[in-house]
C-alpha cells in the first residue's frame, strides 16, 4: 500500500486549485457477533478512504477514492477540481486553516487484530457454558481509525481514534420473554470488565421472575445512563445554529425576526440561547480531552452540513458546554455561519457528557423510589414533531417495577412519546455521571457519560407486546 | 453492460489465488467477492450547493467455512498476494473462533452458475451525467418551490449509487453483476415566526433502480405536477385543524403504506430475525417458525410476496451474494404466514431445498447476511378498484399520503407512523387536510383490519435506500410495491397532545 505521507504529498503536489485539503483514513477493525449462545459472524477488515477537497474561490468539490495507487490519487484530485468548478459558490466558504504539523505525521497506521479479543473470547466461552438457563446474544468490536489531514496551507495532522464496544443481551430460555442488556465502551479492551457486564445481565434477569402487566400512562421513571444518553444525543444533534436562526428548529425562539442576531437587544437573537431549560444545575458538554472518551482535538470532515464545513478542516476543537447550569449556552456553527449569524465557531459534538447531578447511583435512585419504573435502554427512536422535538421509541430489554425502594418484578415494554427538551424541564433528580453506551445511536456515537435521571411523569403512550 | 474498467481488474487471478489458498488450508467452502461501489451525494440548501460528494470504493472479500465455522476477512488491495493473505486471515479468524461455535454452518445445495452476467435495467448511467447538469436541474426545481408564496426554505438531497460485483466460489459459480439506483428528494419549508412554529413537505417520489432518465422528464414520475402542488399542499397543511385523537378508518396511499409493509411484514418475515440472530440488535420477530403455515397475519385478502426480480426494484439482482439465482415467492397468502426470506444457511436450517437468494453484503468489507427482498402487497386480482372508490366506502376516516416518521418495536408488534399529508374523509369524500396525525397499531390487528385493497392501477413501487441491519451495521436498498388499501378502526394519536402541548 502507498504510505500515507506519500499519498497526501502526491495529492497536494497534483493540485491546481486555490486551496486543497486531503483527508486520509486507514481503518483496521475486528468484530465478532454471537446469538443463541453461539458465535455467528465475524470480520477482520482493512480499509482506506481518501478524500480530496479542492477549493476555487468560494467553490468546493469533494471526491473520495481508495488511495491504492498514485495514478488513482491524481485522478481523484482532478475529479474534485472538476466538481468544484461545477458546484457554484458555497455559503460556508472560509479561508483554509493554517499549520501546525504533527511530529508523528509520518507514523504508520495503527492496526488491531483478532487477538485483542483473547480475554473476551475466554470469558464469553465460559459465559456460554455457564448459561444453561439463558441464551446469550451480543457483539464486540474494536476499531482503530488513523486519520491524516494535510492541506495546501501547511496543515499536517495525524490522529488515531480507538473505538471499542461490547454489548451483552441475555434471555431466559423457553419463550424468551425475559430479556436483559448491558453494554460498555472501551478504547482498547484492557479496561473491559466482561464479568461485570455478565453479572449485571444476570441480576436483571433475576428481577424478571415476577411479571407484572401495566397499562399505558404516565409513570415515575428512572432512566439509566444509557437511556439518558440516547435522548440527550438527539437533542444535541438538533442544536445547529443556522436552522435555529431561520426559525426551523426546536431551538428557534417564538417571536423572532430573521434579522435577529445574538448580541442584539433580544437575548439569544431569535434562538433559545440563554433560555433556562431546567432549574437543576445540569451541564451538557462535549470535550475532546474527556478522560477515556477522547476524540480528535481538531476538526476532520469530508461533508458540509448546517453546522459543519469542509472549509473548517483542522480547526482546533475545545470543550463546548451546550447547556451550562441548566441554560442553553451554545449552538453549533461553522466559521462562516458564525460570522454571518453572529455566533461562535462551534463544531457538533464528538462525545457527550451530562454532569451536575448528585453522587447517587442508579441503585440509589431505585432505593429512594416509592413506586415507579426502572428502564434498561431505549430503541427505535424517531422524531415525530420537529417543532417540539417530540420523539417516539420503545423501551427495550427490561422495564422493572419499583415498590418501596426495591425492584419487585418485570413489566411489559412500552412505546413512549417524549421530547428531551420537555423532559429536562420535568426532571426532578439526577445522579452521578458514568461512562455509558447508548443503545440506539451507538453505531454512530459511542462516547458518552451520563447520569441516571428521575422523571416524575414519563409518557408511556401504549403497550408493546415485544420482549 | 458491465463497466469495462471493472472487467479490466484482475478478477480471475485474485479469485483463483484466494480459492486455491482456501482449498490448501482445508476450507470446506470458500467464496470471493470483488466489488466496486460508486456513490454520489448532492445537497442543495435554498437552491445553492451545500455539499457535493463523490466516492468510490473497491475491495476484496474472502469468506470461508472451516470445521463448520465462518471466517471472513477483507482488504482493499486487489492483487493475488493480497488475496492469499486475506484468505489466511479469514482462516485464522475461523480457527480462533471455532471454540465459540455450537452450530455447524451448512449450506443448502444450489446449482452452479458459471460465468453468469446480469445488469439491472436502466437507460442513463447517472455517473455519466456531469455534476453541473445535475446541479442545474436540482437548483431549477428548488427555485420553483422557493418562488411560491409561503415557502421560505428548500432542502434538496440527491443520492445515486452504482454497485458492480464479481463473485466466485469453490463450487464453481461465478457471477458478474451491475446495478444503479438513485433518489432525489425535495423539501419545502414554511416558518411561522410569531408562534415559533414551522412545517415542511417533501416529494413522494421514491428511490428507484433506474438511471438519470428518472429525473429527465415526467415519464417515470410527474415532477412538474408534484413540484407545482407542494406549496399549496403545504399552505393548506399549516392552516389545517389538528386531528382529534381516536379510532378512524384509514385509506393509506402506496406512498405511505410501503413503509408500513417494510417494517411490519418485511422485517418480521426475515428468517434470521425469527430465530434470534438479530435479537440483540435489529430485533427478532413475532412470526416465529412454529407459526409457519398457521399464523393469521392479516385478513384473507392479504397477499404478500418476496422477490428479487421486480423490474427497477432496489433489492433486485440476478444472483445473490451466496451465488444463488433470484426468484419470487409467497410470504403471506390468504392472510396466513406461508414463507420466509432466507439465504443458503437459513434455508437449510428451515428444512428447505432451496435458498430464497437473500444473501447480501453492502460492501466488500462486510460479511453477507440475509437481507430483505422486495416485499410487496399484491393488488386486488379481480377488480381494479380505484383509491377514490376505497375512500367512498368510509364515513369518518383519514386518507394518508407520503411517509415521514416511523418506529416499530424489536419483535415487530407495535408501530407508529406519521405521513406527509392527511385528508379527512367525511361521508365518502375528502374534506381538507388535517395535521398532527400519527397512527399506532399492533401488526396483526392492523393487517387483520384491512378490508379492501385497490386494484392494479393503484399499485406503485416505493422503497428506501437506508434499511439498516446487522453488527457492524450494514445498509441496504429495498423496494415495496403496494396498492392503496382500506383499514377499519385504527388508533390515531394527536402528536401535539402526545408532546403535552
Amino acid at each position: 500500500m502507498i504510505r500515507p505521507d506519500e499519498l497526501t504529498t502526491t495529492a497536494l503536489a497534483a493540485s491546481k486549485a486555490d486551496g486543497c485539503i486531503v483527508v486520509l483514513t486507514d481503518t483496521s477493525e475486528v468484530n465478532l457477533r454471537w446469538a443463541n449462545s453461539t458465535m455467528t459472524t465475524n470480520e477482520h477488515t482493512t480499509t482506506r478512504s481518501f478524500a480530496v477537497i479542492s477549493v476555487f474561490g468560494a467553490s468546493v468539490g469533494v471526491v473520495s477514492g481508495n488511495g491504492v495507487d498514485l495514478d488513482e490519487v491524481r485522478s481523484v484530485v482532478a475529479a474534485s477540481e472538476d466538481a468544484a468548478r461545477q458546484s457554484g459558490p458555497s455559503r460556508d466558504a472560509a479561508p483554509l486553516i493554517d499549520g501546525p504539523a504533527d511530529d508523528d505525521y509520518d507514523a504508520p497506521a495503527a492496526a488491531t487484530e483478532i487477538g485483542v479479543f483473547a480475554r473476551l473470547t475466554d470469558e464469553l466461552a465460559a459465559a456460554f457454558r455457564a448459561s444453561s438457563n439463558e441464551l446469550l446474544y451480543g457483539f464486540a468490536e474494536h476499531r482503530l481509525e488513523t486519520t491524516w489531514l494535510a492541506s495546501s496551507t501547511g496543515l499536517r495532522r495525524r490522529w488515531v481514534q480507538p473505538t471499542g464496544t461490547v454489548e451483552l443481551n441475555g434471555k431466559v430460555a423457553g419463550d424468551l420473554t425475559r430479556s436483559a442488556w448491558a453494554g460498555s465502551y472501551t478504547a482498547d479492551f484492557t479496561d473491559l470488565d466482561f464479568t461485570a457486564l455478565a453479572a449485571e445481565v444476570r441480576r436483571r434477569l433475576s428481577w424478571s421472575g415476577r411479571q407484572v402487566e401495566l397499562p399505558a400512562g404516565r409513570y415515575e421513571t428512572i432512566l439509566p445512563p444509557s437511556a439518558a444518553a440516547d435522548l440527550m444525543l438527539y437533542m444535541a444533534e438538533s442544536m445547529d445554529g443556522r436552522p435555529a436562526h431561520e426559525g426551523r428548529s426546536p431551538f428557534a425562539a417564538p417571536g423572532a425576526q430573521p434579522s435577529d442576531k445574538p448580541g442584539s437587544e433580544r437575548p439569544g437573537g431569535g434562538t433559545r440561547l440563554g433560555e433556562r431549560f431546567t432549574d437543576l444545575p445540569l451541564t451538557l458538554s462535549s470535550d475532546p480531552a474527556a478522560p477515556s472518551l477522547q476524540t480528535a482535538p481538531f476538526l476532520v470532515t469530508t461533508a458540509s452540513g448546517d453546522s459543519v464545513s469542509v472549509f473548517d478542516n483542522g480547526a482546533p476543537i475545545h470543550r463546548v458546554d451546550w447547556l451550562r447550569d441548566g441554560t442553553v449556552n451554545a449552538l453549533a456553527y461553522s466559521r462562516a455561519a458564525a460570522d454571518e449569524l453572529g455566533g461562535q465557531f462551534t463544531p457538533p459534538p464528538e462525545n457527550l457528557l451530562l454532569t451536575g447531578g448528585s453522587s447517587a447511583s442508579t441503585d440509589d435512585l431505585v432505593a429512594s423510589t416509592e413506586r415507579g419504573l426502572l428502564l434498561t435502554c431505549l430503541w427505535y427512536i424517531r422524531e415525530v414533531d420537529p417543532v417540539s422535538l417530540l420523539l417516539t421509541g420503545l423501551t427495550r430489554d427490561g422495564v422493572y417495577l419499583i415498590e418501596g425502594g426495591e425492584v419487585v418484578g418485570q413489566v411489559n415494554n412500552f412505546r413512549f412519546n417524549e421530547s428531551p427538551i420537555d423532559l429536562l424541564r420535568r426532571v426532578t433528580e439526577v445522579g452521578a455521571t458514568e461512562r455509558t453506551l447508548c443503545r440506539e445511536w451507538k453505531d454512530w456515537f459511542s462516547r458518552t457519560a451520563m447520569p441516571p435521571i428521575r422523571v416524575p411523569d414519563f409518557n408511556m403512550s401504549s403497550v408493546s407486546p415485544a420482549s | 453492460m458491465i463497466d469495462p474498467e471493472f472487467l479490466a481488474l484482475p478478477l480471475r487471478q485474485v479469485a483463483d489465488a484466494a480459492l486455491g489458498r482456501a482449498r490448501e488450508l482445508g476450507a470446506e467452502h470458500a467464496d470471493v467477492r470483488i466489488e466496486r461501489t460508486t456513490q454520489q451525494l448532492i445537497r442543495l440548501r435554498d437552491g445553492t450547493v451545500a455539499m457535493a460528494q463523490d466516492s468510490s470504493s473497491v475491495g476484496l472479500a474472502v469468506r470461508v467455512i472451516v470445521e463448520g465455522t465462518w471466517g471472513f476477512a477483507s482488504h482493499l488491495e486487489l492483487t493475488p498476494q493480497s488475496a492469499v493473505a486475506t484468505t489466511e486471515r479469514a482462516i485464522e479468524v475461523a480457527r480462533t473462533l471455532r471454540p465459540l461455535n455450537a452450530e455447524r454452518v451448512e449450506l443448502a445445495a444450489e446449482p452452479v452458475h458459471a460465468d453468469a452476467v446480469w445488469v439491472g435495467d436502466h437507460e442513463i448511467d447517472p455517473f455519466t451525467v456531469p455534476l453541473g447538469e445535475k446541479v442545474t436541474l436540482l437548483s431549477e426545481w428548488s427555485s420553483r418551490l422557493l418562488a411560491a408564496d409561503g415557502v421560505e426554505h428548500t432542502d434538496v438531497t440527491f443520492r445515486a449509487a452504482k454497485e458492480t460485483k464479481f463473485y466466485a466460489d469453490s463450487a464453481g459459480t461465478s457471477t458478474t453483476q451491475q446495478r444503479v439506483r438513485m433518489h432525489p428528494a425535495l423539501t419545502a419549508v414554511t416558518v411561522d415566526r410569531a408562534s415559533g412554529s414551522f412545517e415542511s413537505m417533501r416529494t413522494c417520489a421514491p428511490p428507484t433502480a433506474r438511471g438519470w432518465e428518472y429525473l429527465a422528464g415526467n415519464t417515470h414520475w410527474d415532477w412538474d405536477t408534484e413540484l407545482a402542488r407542494i406549496p399549496e399542499w403545504l399552505a393548506e397543511k399549516v392552516k389545517a385543524p389538528s386531528v382529534q385523537a381516536g379510532r378512524y378508518d384509514l385509506v393509506i396511499d402506496p406512498t405511505n403504506l410501503w413503509l408500513t409493509i417494510h417494517e411490519s411484514v418485511g422485517h418480521a418475515t426475515e428468517y434470521d430475525r425469527a430465530i434470534g440472530y438479530e435479537a440483540a440488535y435489529a430485533g427478532s420477530s413475532f412470526a416465529t417458525p412454529d407459526k409457519l403455515g398457521t399464523l393469521r397475519y392479516g385478513s384473507p385478502i392479504m397477499h404478500v410476496t418476496g422477490d428479487r426480480t421486480q423490474a427497477h426494484g432496489l433489492a433486485t439482482v440476478g444472483y445473490d451474494d451466496d451465488g444463488v439465482a433470484t426468484s419470487q415467492w409467497d410470504l403471506v397468502a390468504g392472510g396466513t404466514l406461508v414463507g420466509y426470506q432466507t439465504d443458503r444457511v437459513f434455508a437449510r436450517r428451515l428444512g428447505l431445498e432451496r435458498s430464497a437468494a437473500c444473501a447480501y453484503a453492502d460492501s466488500p468489507h462486510h460479511m453477507p447476511i440475509q437481507r430483505m427482498a422486495n416485499v410487496s402487497l399484491q393488488p386486488d386480482p379481480d377488480t381494479d378498484t380505484a383509491t377514490a372508490e376505497l375512500i367512498s366506502g368510509v364515513q369518518r376516516g383519514i386518507y394518508i399520503v407520503g411517509d415521514r416518521s416511523w418506529s416499530i418495536d424489536m419483535q415487530r408488534y407495535n408501530f407508529q407512523f406519521t405521513g406527509q399529508r392527511f385528508y379527512r374523509i367525511e361521508s365518502g369524500v375528502l374534506a381538507g387536510q388535517l395535521r398532527d396525525v400519527a397512527y399506532q397499531a399492533t401488526t396483526t390487528d392492523f393487517w387483520g383490519a384491512m378490508e379492501a385493497v385497490g386494484g392494479p392501477s393503484t399499485w406503485s413501487l416505493g422503497g428506501a435506500l437506508n434499511c439498516g441491519k446487522a453488527q457492524p451495521g450494514q445498509v441496504a436498498a429495498v423496494s415495496h410495491g403496494c396498492p392503496s388499501a382500506l383499514f377499519r378502526g385504527i388508533t390515531v394519536l394527536n402528536s401535539r397532545e402526545e408532546a403535552g402541548q
